[in-house]
């Protein structure tokens, strides 16, 4: 008898200091997430410190960057990864809800499932090779078929202006779209699979045909997101670093025309790094990479807030 | 009586099953048919074929007619689409649209039908809902989400939508199963109203339900009907053995 009372304290006590550790290890894990995350501010706002005090808020609307000089201004490569990516949701975005919905609603069962894992093959495709490409293949196709005829029939559009050299904003924005695409089209068809089939019975027997069932039922259901994945993908759009930097062209001018090259933050990073012999150039281009990491948290703060709101959306759907 | 909706020879399959067999069946207009029987005998199949639902289901497979006013709904050339306008329906779980107002969710069927004019929207909108009796509750509030109803307000709901689009058949998948009693009388009291414009075809679970609301009763167990009849015949003297064993809760 006193054995097993024994025996069973002993147990007691074992798994509350097992539970303990247990304990202790996750919080100090999560806790050093944090922690790197802020020792990375830290260093970076320190690293950028010369040159946050020399310019200011000159250097996010500076347009001249100019390594021999030292008058650095980022606006050139703000305009470019802002206009770049923002081109590219625009243009990926109706191509993903539409492939999504091809593979969930349109396409039979085992076509939709073959379509779904070639794009999620599209996205394990490293950069690198998206880059190599764009500068082998697409590049020339643009400067030799797509830019001269867009010139010929749009060129009195300020977008289409100008000599067509093939690296331009334009193959950047052309080879982000492809790479954001199957990330867009993979979480949107998540986002759709889960629309319940309550919710498209309703619109079916109100005499709703597909189409007015998917515009009824399945995209507003799945609105907040299908946002929420536009925004991942403008996060990738905008953090993409080495397929654009292959194709853009490298030139921190701000030009309306799609024609011209332009840079982005994280190409400007990757190309000069290395190079940058004075401390006030590391400096400006570690202010850079701060830049870049403000604009990637409040883009991914942005999508965490819809995807609570859908989220919340849901619980009330499912509340009946 | 004349009859709205006839089921001729109707067979049923899911891949290798076969749910629904050989049922002939009549149901007479301006009146409720019950359908009746134990979990899996086929009912909501068969309830699901009349409006089509099953083109939706990859798999299934219909034959035999149906006959709404001596149109064959699985003919030649007949627009799923139409019938479904025509022959409405209203589920086991109260399903408004949760992104939508409870305005909006009333006038959705009715708004396929092409642009119309804000009053006759209006107008769509208080009679349908004046008609559930959920006008009074719903007046002051109709831009508010749908979602903020209770379980028994949205079944209601659901059905304004449907008689919205002003359909001549009601098909009623256990509509009241979801709801607390309360609820659940209101739905059976408004289905006896509703059965002075419309057909209405109602399956379910609950054999009280059944013989309070319906004039007449099918009997199904697997996948064949068994005996259909008048409600009160059918639950005092059924000329089947095995419907009066289930009526007395003696299986099922």
């Amino acid at each position: 008898m006193s054995d097993v009372t024994a025996s069973h304290r002993w147990k007691i006590e074992k798994g509350l200091s097992g539970d303990f550790i247990f304990k202790a290890v996750t919080v100090l894990f999560a806790f050093s997430i944090l922690v790197i995350l802020m020792l990375m501010l830290y260093e970076m706002v320190s690293q950028s410190l010369p040159s946050l005090r020399k310019f200011g808020s000159h250097f996010i609307t500076g347009m001249n960057w100019d390594a021999v000089q030292e008058d650095f201004g980022a606006l050139p490569f703000i305009y470019g990864s802002v206009v770049s990516s923002v081109l590219a949701l625009l243009i990926a975005t109706p191509l993903a809800v539409g492939t999504a919905l091809f593979i969930t609603e349109i396409a039979p069962r085992r076509l939709g499932g073959f379509a779904a894992s070639l794009v999620e093959l599209l996205a394990a495709i490293p950069s690198v090779i998206y880059g190599l490409w764009g500068i082998l293949i697409m590049t020339p196709w643009l400067q030799q078929s797509v830019q001269p005829f867009l010139q010929k029939y749009l060129g009195f559009l300020p977008f289409f202006d100008g000599p067509a050299y093939g690296v331009s904003m334009l193959a950047g924005v052309l080879i982000l779209v492809i790479m954001v695409v199957p990330i867009i089209t993979s979480i949107t068809k998540e986002v759709l699979t889960a629309v319940p089939r309550s919710q498209r019975e309703a619109a079916i027997a109100l005499g709703a045909t597909r189409w007015e069932m998917i515009r009824m039922a399945v995209l507003p259901y799945g609105k907040s997101g299908i946002l929420g994945a536009i925004i991942l993908g403008l996060g990738r759009a905008v953090g993409e670093t080495m397929a654009v930097t292959m194709v853009i062209g490298n030139d921190p001018k701000i030009s309306l025309s799609l024609f011209s090259p332009a840079y982005t933050m994280p190409s400007v990073i990757a190309n000069e790094f290395a190079e940058a012999s004075s401390p006030l150039h590391s400096a400006a281009l570690m202010h850079i990479g701060l830049l870049l990491l403000v604009i990637t948290l409040i883009i991914n703060a942005l999508a965490r807030l819809l995807l609570w709101s859908m989220s919340r959306g849901a619980a009330r759907g499912a509340k009946l | 009586m004349n009859n709205k909706v006839k089921l001729d020879d109707l067979n049923v399959h899911f891949g290798g099953t076969h749910a629904v067999k050989e049922v002939n069946i009549d149901f007479p207009a301006n009146s409720v048919t019950a359908i009746i029987g134990p979990s899996g005998c086929g009912k909501s199949t068969v309830l699901r074929a009349i409006n089509r639902m099953h083109d939706m289901t990859p798999g299934a497979q219909v034959s035999g007619r149906i006959l709404l006013d001596d149109t064959d709904i699985y003919g030649r050339g007949v627009d799923p689409v139409a019938i479904r306008r025509k022959i409405g329906m209203v589920f086991q779980k109260p399903n408004p649209f949760p992104a939508m107002s409870i305005y909006d969710n009333v006038i959705a069927g009715y708004k396929l039908n092409g642009r119309m004019r804000r009053d006759e929207a209006d107008e769509i909108v208080e009679s349908s809902l004046q008609r559930v009796a959920l006008w009074d509750e719903v007046k002051d509030r109709l831009k508010s989400n749908a979602m903020e109803l209770s379980g028994g307000q949205q079944q209601r709901l659901c059905i304004a939508r449907t008689i919205a689009v002003r359909p001549e058949v009601i098909l009623m998948d256990e509509p009241a199963s979801a709801l607390d009693p309360l609820s659940t009388l209101k739905i059976e009291e408004l289905i006896e109203e509703l059965k002075e414009r419309y057909t209405i075809i109602i399956v379910t679970h609950n054999m009280q339900q059944a013989a309070r609301v319906s004039d007449v009763t099918a009997f199904f167990y697997l996948g064949e009907l068994i005996e259909c009849g008048v409600t009160k015949k059918i639950f005092t003297t059924p000329d089947r053995k095995q419907t009066e064993d289930y009526i007395t809760g003696r299986f099922g």
